[in-house]
């Protein structure tokens, strides 16, 4: 069965990623991500036809779709939430993880997860913004960069208190620091701060155990993965594609199903 | 032929305003209360109609939100939206209004409410020790006394102990009806169990009740009905009240493929609960098995640990969700004790849920219910 290809799509609000897996040795033979765009099912098709061309075929025997926009694709074998996908990717990667941490673009979850990939259980934070991704983007925004460039801007400076949690409240906060001449590098530690401990406060929910994985398109940033190791008060590994984490995960379960 | 009977009480429930407003008209009281903390039977025995007001509706809430704060469970900005606009037909028609102090989002309400409508307040005592409950059964007969003077009726102890056969005949009704969700698989959905409860409890007539619950009974006990798969996870639904409007998780959880078998709140099972052996007169029952009701205001709440204990075994359960109204305190935090019961002392997963009545979440849930589902496959 080893020529067998399976491709676990993730429809994420940002980005789409794709994953290819072979049969058999369940190595991984293509990834692709593009932006979500308005249209999840045509950004999909194409991302699932880029992992493709990378490995030289024309199908794969199954596809699992994952993320917000996982109902977009029809040709999908299985629809399978995100949280089941991360737990899935994550042990694939660091088989010791035994706690995944993601932050999302809609939302942030702490994931318990069983040796083998299965959910034992989860929390998510509630219906705002705060301690997700889309807090970050409205921050950074008003800075006039994107989180990718937030994120580096924090790269080692002091942390300034940020109080406010409220996407809305946090603006008018940071906007009152910067006039009172805090640095910009040392703003963007105390957005990366106070978002880390949304997630400490959501993960005190859920028992921490086994080693941590950090996943999602965040984590893809150093100073993201200290501040959430220094929160938390553990050590959080980080995956070398975070980004990729529930694709894998959506692909290894198409490899898995009957 | 189930099912069949299922649309005839559907029928039937749906002249339920129409047959109030008769009984109205012909001279019937009504009084209309907002808990199952307040004694029906005693309404019942002054020859009115309790009608429950807990508002169900998403509809009233911005109008309520004009005067109540926005971060308020919805349930009582529910209620109280309808009483601004005067929109439920169950409180127009009430000549009297029970409330109990029950958590304190409520009473304040109450007392803004007691400005428009006559509100007789009931002080529920927030624990059940032996003090708690003399004090409730003197709480019981100032309500006597009011229910007395305003309809101009004697309650007599005959009177109310008929009135507490009624009502448990009803509750036997009602429990046959909701006990065929321990059937496997149930042969109605959540959705039905909840929306059987709710309608019957406003229908005026109780014989009639009792008469359309046995029908529904006889129908679906005699037939091999089955409203989801062998094999979709048996859910108890516990917590917060809910009914036809804010009826969202419930909805969703059948929707994502979970078989919601038992409901465990006051709109639904907590109605057909076991009750207490109480000694004494008719007023020292009905107040020792009212106060013995395990809503989270009663600090501490044993019953409520016990009882879904119960429910997660008669019901064979896979897995329980704690529905919790937005801004609802006692619920919320009661909540974290829960799960540690029923992860430790019942081996089973646990998911709160923390909503209000509006739709703005509806995706964001569903990701949360189908993850959980996927853990228990
Ligand atoms: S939840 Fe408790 S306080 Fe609220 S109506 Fe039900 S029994 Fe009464
Ligand atoms: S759900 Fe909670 S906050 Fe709302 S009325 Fe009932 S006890 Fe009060």
């Amino acid at each position: 069965m080893s020529g067998r290809l399976y491709a676990g799509i993730d429809a994420g609000s940002a980005a789409v990623k794709a994953v290819l897996v072979r049969g058999g040795t369940l190595e991984v033979a293509a990834r692709a991500i593009l932006p979500t765009g308005w249209n999840p099912r045509e950004s999909g098709e194409k991302a699932l036809a880029m992992v493709l061309e990378q490995a030289g075929a024309d199908s794969a025997s199954r596809i699992v779709a994952t993320g917000y926009g996982r109902v977009a694709f029809p040709f999908a074998d299985r629809n399978v939430t995100e949280i089941s996908c991360h737990a899935k990717g994550a042990v694939q990667i660091v088989p010791a993880c035994g706690t995944v941490i993601d932050i999302g673009g809609q939302d942030s979850k702490v994931i318990s997860v069983q040796p083998d990939g299965t959910v034992a259980d989860f929390v998510m934070n509630d219906k705002c913004a705060a301690g997700t991704g889309r807090f970050l983007q409205a921050v950074a925004g008003m800075l006039g960069m994107d989180v990718g460039a937030l994120c580096a801007l924090a790269e080692g400076e002091e942390p300034c208190a940020i109080t406010s949690m409220c996407a809305v409240f946090a603006e008018t906060e940071i906007v009152g620091l910067l006039a009172r001449g805090k640095a910009p590098g040392s703003v963007a530690a105390g957005v990366l701060r106070a978002v880390a401990r949304r997630i400490h406060a959501l993960a005190a929910r859920i028992p921490l155990r086994g080693e941590c994985v950090f996943t999602g398109g965040l984590a893809a940033s150093p100073a993201c993965g200290r501040m959430l190791s220094q929160e938390l008060g553990v050590e959080v590994k980080t995956p070398d594609y975070p980004q990729y984490t529930g694709a894998l995960g959506a692909a290894m379960l198409a490899a898995r199903l009957r | 032929m189930a099912h069949a009977s299922l649309e005839k009480f559907r029928a039937v429930t749906d002249r339920n305003v129409l047959r109030l407003q008769e009984a109205k008209q012909a001279g019937r009281k009504v009084v209309g209360q907002y808990c199952i903390y307040t004694p029906l039977e005693m309404v019942l025995a002054a020859g009115a109609i309790p009608v429950s007001l807990c508002g169900t509706k998403n509809d009233s809430i911005p109008a309520a939100e004009a005067m109540l704060p926005r971060t308020l469970c919805p349930l009582i900005k529910s209620s109280f939206g309808f009483a601004l606009q005067d929109s439920c037909p169950y409180l127009a028609a009430s000549d009297l209004v029970v409330a109990d102090t029950t958590c304190d989002g409520k009473k304040k309400m109450f007392e803004l409410l007691a400005k428009r409508k006559p509100v007789f307040v009931l002080q529920l005592p927030q624990t059940q020790d032996a003090d708690a409950l003399s004090s409730w059964r003197r709480q019981l007969e100032l309500f006597k006394d009011r229910l007395e003077e305003d309809f101009g009726v004697e309650l007599t102890e005959s009177g109310l102990r008929d009135a507490i056969a009624l009502s448990d005949r009803f509750r036997q009704a009602l429990k046959r009806v909701l006990d065929l969700g321990r059937r496997k698989p149930s042969p109605l959905t959540g959705m039905e169990l909840m929306e059987v409860a709710f309608r019957a409890s406003f229908m005026p007539d109780y014989e009639e009740r009792i008469q359309e619950l046995d029908a529904l009974a006889d129908a679906f006990g005699s037939e091999g009905a089955e409203a989801a798969p062998a094999s979709a996870p048996r859910i108890v639904l516990t917590g917060v009240p809910t009914g036809m409007g804010s009826h969202k998780v419930v909805q969703l959880l059948q929707d994502c493929g979970a078989s919601v078998v038992c409901i465990d709140n006051c709109s639904c099972y907590k109605k057909v609960r076991d009750n207490p052996e109480a000694a004494g007169d008719a007023l020292d029952v009905l107040a020792a098995r009212s106060l013995d009701i395990p809503c989270a205001v009663m600090s501490p709440n044993p019953g409520r640990y016990a009882a879904v204990g119960k429910l997660a075994r008669d019901f064979a359960a896979d897995a329980v969700v704690d529905l919790t109204w937005q801004g609802c305190q006692t619920y919320d935090v009661e909540s974290y004790s829960l799960r540690g019961f029923v992860h430790e002392d019942l081996g089973l997963p646990f998911l709160q849920i923390v909503t209000d009545y509006a739709e703005a979440d509806t995706e964001q849930l569903r990701i949360r219910i189908e993850a959980f589902l996927e853990m228990l496959a």
